[in-house]
């Protein structure tokens, strides 16, 4: 490119082609180099569809081939109805979906409190909230056991949505992003005589979708993708969620592997959908996590 | 609550509109806070105290708890014999995990953004896993370990000696690792990788027209410049895999023997396989302090590696 722009300078333009020649040989390498390795990384999605297509007789030859004999795709199908992986999708979505609509409703009421509201102890509460968020989940499985064991809670919807509705993040990371927001905003409807409510609903929370999205996003996969609390507040098949689902046939004796595979692949849907459809907004949202670690 | 704030407010001698308004902010600020307030309570601050307190009964949920003291902290540091094991297997697979993570996830991170073009499709590709389930990707990993499997197949065509992972008890928590590390590293992966978009291209040019080798670049330009980012990704990776749990139910049980038997894993067998909560809870708070502690260790090396100026 520059050999055009310089024709005088015949020396120089040469080296700097071969230069460039080398540059793009390397790049290719680099590109090449790379890609094996992804491929290598996504090998076990590979190996799970593979084995979820077979015959189990098939999953357990040994040596292992590395594509099945006979594409069984009716596997899938099976494996949704008879198990039932279907009623464990189910019942991932209701869990899923009912904490991430608390989350979002309590968080942003919350949130707005803490960013615009005076209140005595306003800055206390919030830093027992802040204080919260290293506590181990597992140490709190055992209290909220016996809680919901107490209110006749196993083994139902609440007694898996509500304990894990009300983490203290949300109404934290909702916070940080309605500070963000200029006060003029709201001060022109407020002395119009504007509630609270009404703000936060028609002006606050159209600006702040991005944040919420995330948080949505977020709690929406952490619950998707939960299993000590599934684990210990529900026994049987009835309410079990599909990781918890997936752990109860692989303990049991003589449960096909091929349909424990196809499990495995309905429960991965969703979240490799949502990171592949979504990438961009994952991405800016760990940025932000980038910049906050930077403070 | 309101009379609190009309005390203070008068001491400021506001006009008297004032001093209702913001009485009347305090109790708007009370309704929005009150449903995050009664679950905060609810779901969090009380178990937090009550399994304090659960830590120094022996309740085994059939009888009713009676207060036995320190006895639960005694046994644990005394008379388990269980108790040193899951400990030094909790901090084995933690170390181990640790630096694996943060080595692997700083090379991708650098190398992806070296690439030309393709950038996201990389990032993508490595954080997939991250956005599944753990316990799906531990059925997988374990189908791939399983005795005669695909693990076995490959060591076998080259002709290495290795034994079955989930059978050697030296080899187990490698598994374990594995696992983690597959189903993990793309988070920071892409949090590093975003920190490395943000440092000045002019930095890098300046440093390359002065003969910096990329090298050098990488350590004395764009890792000390990212390093609050590197420094936060350590922490929190550590917080978690301090409490792993979900891949060792899975993957090995906790097996073979105690081999790879972690603090999370042992809570939830004295917990919910015994029912000695306990005891359990005990070990909770001996799983909480030592989080705690790490994160201080975490905080004061900092100023040995991480730069904070702007």
């Amino acid at each position: 490119m520059t050999a055009n722009a310089l024709p005088t300078a015949a020396a120089r333009p040469r080296r700097k082609q071969k230069n460039a020649g080398l540059k793009l040989f390397l790049d290719i390498l680099n590109h090449g180099a790379l890609t094996l390795v992804a491929l290598a990384f996504l090998f076990p999605f590979f190996w799970m569809v593979s084995n979820a297509v077979r015959s189990d007789a098939e999953v357990l030859a040994v040596p292992p081939r590395l594509l099945p004999t006979e594409w069984q795709w009716e596997n899938f199908a099976e494996a949704w109805l008879r198990l039932p992986f279907g009623r464990f999708f189910l019942n991932s979505a209701i869990v899923a979906g009912g904490v991430t609509a608390i989350t979002i409703v309590v968080s942003a009421l919350a949130a707005y409190a803490f960013a615009r509201l005076r209140f005595p102890g306003r800055d206390s509460i919030f830093v027992a909230y802040l204080g919260t968020l290293m506590i181990p989940q597992v140490m709190l499985v055992i209290p909220l056991f016996l809680i919901v064991n107490q209110l006749g809670w196993v083994n139902t919807y609440q007694g898996m949505i509500l304990p894990m509705a009300f983490s203290s993040f949300g109404a934290f990371l909702l916070r940080q992003f309605f500070l963000s927001i200029p006060r003029e905003l709201e001060e022109a409807a407020l002395i119009d005589g504007a509630s609270r409510l009404r703000i936060l609903v028609s002006i606050i929370i159209p600006l702040s979708l991005p944040a919420i999205g995330l948080l949505a996003l977020f709690t929406f996969i952490g619950q998707w993708n939960n299993f000590l609390w599934p684990l210990v507040v529900v026994n049987g098949m009835e309410y079990a969620t599909l990781p918890l689902g997936l752990s109860m046939f692989q303990t049991e004796q003589g449960t096909s592997w091929n349909y424990i595979m196809a499990g495995a692949a309905l429960s991965m849907l969703p979240g490799l959908v949502l990171a592949v459809i979504l990438q961009q907004v994952i991405y800016k949202g760990i940025t932000v996590g980038a910049g906050f670690g930077g403070r | 609550m309101t009379e609190t704030v009309s005390t203070r407010e008068a001491t400021m001698a506001p006009p008297r509109r004032r001093n209702r308004m913001s009485a009347q902010e305090a109790r708007t600020a009370l309704v929005f806070l009150l449903p995050s307030l009664l679950g905060f309570i609810a779901f969090m601050l009380f178990p937090i105290i009550a399994s304090l307190a659960i830590s120094f009964t022996n309740w085994q949920l059939i009888s009713a708890p009676s207060f036995v003291g320190f006895a639960n902290y005694q046994r644990l540091f005394t008379l388990d014999p269980a108790f040193y094991t899951v400990l030094g297997n909790t901090l084995f697979f933690t170390l181990e995990y640790l630096v694996l993570n943060i080595v692997l996830s700083l090379g991708l991170a650098v190398w992806i953004s070296s690439l030309k073009r393709g950038q996201r499709w990389f990032r993508v590709i490595f954080f997939l896993p991250t956005f599944t389930p753990a316990i799906a990707a531990s059925v997988v990993w374990l189908l791939i370990f399983t005795p005669g499997g695909f693990m076995d197949t490959v060591f076998q065509t080259l002709a290495l000696h290795v034994p079955n992972l989930l059978l050697d008890p030296k080899l187990a928590m490698q598994a374990v690792i594995i696992v983690t590390l597959w189903a993990n590293v793309g988070y920071n992966m892409v949090l590093f990788n975003a920190a490395l978009d943000l440092v000045p291209q002019s930095y890098l040019e300046a440093a390359k027209i002065d003969g910096a080798s990329a090298w050098d670049r990488f350590w004395k330009i764009r890792l000390p410049l990212i390093s609050p980012t590197v420094f936060f990704g350590t922490v929190m990776t550590a917080i978690t895999s301090l409490q792993v749990f979900d891949q060792i139910y899975v993957v090995t049980r906790g097996g073979p023997g105690s081999a790879t038997a972690t603090l999370g894993f042992a809570i939830y067998q004295n917990g919910f396989g015994n029912y000695q909560m306990g005891y359990a809870s005990a070990l909770a708070w001996v799983m909480f302090i030592i989080i705690m502690a790490l994160t201080a260790l975490q905080f004061w090396l900092q100023r040995k590696w991480v730069h904070y100026d702007s």
